[in-house]
């Protein structure tokens, strides 16, 4: 440390300030050191969410001013076929996306944790992927998915099976953004399992194992509930990302075929700035916001009962 | 004996296999990127199925510098992205040591208040902040994506867990000493929080690189464009043109490739010494 001892008339001085005003100053301190980030934030964050809020209440066309219509926007979208699909596949690709990204984070978490030549080699090359724009991985996609001249399909015939329409099928489209998805943030989750794992003495396991512990059971009944911080932190960054999923879905597909693919932060892009209805676009970004909220709430709900459970 | 160790060679086998094939899976994409970029048009557009190229081409590169501005492009990537950065550290640092080392009414609400704007999608309040950005004269500039994009409640977060890891007699007794928190900040915490700010710095950076939706907005100007949205740009101007696009592809990716493949080691330190485990 490179403080200098207090000098003995300094520090009487110093000594009376402690104290009542000490604990004033520690609040000054507080909200000083905030001020930053909290003006940005509020600027850039707040202001625009009281903005969007107050905007879905108008009914608007260009960058003019709206007219108040009250919940009218809201009304809209319950007879809005394309709000639904979109609803429907935000939260498909949640449900499915959010599983499958932590399993295979997991999987390979444990297999490059475990005696391996070249681990490191091959945890670099799983992290790859995130170090990766959107734009780029979905462009990749696209190449790979394209039905004429796509690497996938390609791939296929070549080993005997059948080609797959990925961009005029809207199952398989869908799958399509998945599998690109998947193939992007894998790397995360393993990344986060490892740093779990790391903590995890490997003198356990040996104990489990003399006690005749199968490699199934040490992974079920140590492995999984030792990396429990770590799931329950991916469970909330997987689904906060799998509702704001954009990149992907805007440069793959488009939300297309047929609006098979589009999700609600795509709808609400393609509404507030391609057809400008911007008070419709806020009601649909609400709407997702309020989602995302229930989402996370429920998360926290279960993850502190079952705290409480074991 | 025999057993046990013949079951545990051929269990390695397997998992080296397994690994292979995960990172054969992982890299055939990125390998298949760079196939493209450096291939010959008509040999594109052929039908047939090659693992590699017959002949490698720079005439991809070749073209794309001389439809578009890309060095321009380039240049404002890393000026936003360096410009978001500092800023971004410089916030996250003076929040997390607010939020892990002092005590003061609101604290707990502040945090979560600031960790609840992580559930807010851009998308959800485009509208308004392409108004506000419009209304503070800065719609149209380098500012217009920066300020934005720096408020960093990830950021925030990593930095106050990892500051809750340096023990509390340090700050405590420099506090003692008559140090004030601007003192402690600077002369106790900041030394102690290399890897932190290598971690956020590095995070920020990349995700300002590679952000999107914001910058799409933001940036209307091809001038101004950051490799991303130049990216999109250049694919709807060159159509199916892959070997075009992913030669620009290539440029967009390869500097964080390698800035991350070199940082890997302090990045995966960093990150697990947050305490996110």
């Amino acid at each position: 440390m490179t403080l200098a001892p207090p000098t003995p008339g300094t520090d009487r001085a110093a000594r009376p300030r402690r104290g009542p005003r000490g604990r004033a100053g520690e609040g000054a301190a507080g909200y000083a050191f905030l001020t930053p980030i909290l003006v940005l934030l509020g600027v850039f964050v707040f202001v625009p969410l009281a903005g969007a809020v107050v905007i879905s209440l108008q009914r608007t066309n260009g960058f003019g001013d709206g007219t108040f219509i009250g919940l009218d926007n809201y009304g809209r979208l319950f007879t809005d076929p394309v709000f639904w699909r979109s609803a429907l596949n935000t939260t498909l690709f949640t449900i499915i996306v959010t599983p499958l990204s932590m399993a295979l984070g997991l999987g390979a978490a444990v297999l490059l944790n475990s005696v391996l030549p070249a681990r490191g080699v091959f945890r670099s090359i799983l992290i790859v992927p995130m170090a990766i724009s959107g734009v780029a991985t979905a462009l990749i996609g696209v190449l790979a998915f394209d039905e004429n001249s796509g690497i996938v399909d390609k791939l296929l015939r070549a080993v005997g099976l059948p080609a797959i329409s990925w961009q005029s099928d809207g199952t398989a489209a869908f799958v399509s953004v998945v599998l690109v998805t998947l193939w992007w943030r894998v790397g995360f989750n393993m990344l986060i399992y490892l740093a779990g794992l790391q903590g995890i003495s490997p003198a356990i396991y040996e104990a489990a194992k003399l006690d005749g512990a199968s490699g199934w059971q040490r992974f079920r009944y140590m492995t999984v509930p030792m990396v429990g911080p770590s799931s329950f932190f991916l469970l909330i960054m997987n689904v906060i990302y799998s509702f704001q999923v954009f990149d992907i879905v805007f440069v793959l597909t488009g939300g297309g075929p047929q609006n098979a693919t589009s999700v609600l932060v795509t709808y609400a892009y393609d509404t507030g700035f391609e057809v400008r209805d911007q008070g419709y676009a806020s009601a649909i970004g609400v709407v997702l916001l309020v989602l995302m909220l229930g989402f996370t709430a429920v998360q926290w709900r279960i993850s502190r009962t079952r705290d409480l459970v074991e | 004996m025999t057993t046990i160790s013949r079951r545990g060679r051929t269990g390695r086998r397997l998992r080296v296999a397994l690994a292979v094939v995960v990172s054969a899976v992982v890299l055939f994409p990125l390998y298949w990127m760079v196939v493209v970029a450096f291939s010959t048009r008509s040999e594109l557009l052929g039908g047939e199925f090659r693992l590699w190229p017959q002949t490698l081409t720079l005439q991809n590169f070749r073209r794309v510098f001389d439809s578009y501005p890309v060095l321009t492009w380039f240049g404002n990537s890393v000026a936003i992205a360096v410009v978001v950065a500092l800023i971004s550290v410089a916030a996250s640092l003076l929040g997390g040591y607010a939020f892990a080392l002092l005590r003061f009414r609101g604290a707990n609400t502040l945090f979560l208040v600031t960790l609840s704007t992580l559930m807010i999608p851009v998308q959800v309040i485009m509208v308004p902040l392409f108004g506000l950005v419009t209304d503070l004269k800065i719609y149209g500039s380098y500012w217009a994506v920066i300020l934005p994009t720096a408020a960093s409640a990830f950021g925030v977060f990593l930095a106050r867990q990892f500051i809750i890891g340096i023990p509390r007699e340090l700050v405590e007794s420099a506090r003692i000493d008559g140090a004030g928190h601007l003192r402690v900040f600077r002369s106790i915490v900041l030394p102690l929080c290399r890897p932190l700010i290598a971690v956020l710095f590095f995070m920020s950076l990349l995700q300002t690189w590679n952000d999107f939706a914001w910058p799409l907005i933001a940036l209307k100007q091809n001038e101004l464009f950051t490799l991303p949205i130049g990216l999109l740009y250049l694919q709807g101007q060159f159509g199916s043109d892959y070997g075009g696009t992913m030669a620009f592809a290539l440029l967009n990716v390869t500097p964080m490739v390698v800035l991350f493949l070199v940082f890997q080691r302090y990045f995966v330190q960093g990150f697990a010494r947050t305490g996110i485990r």
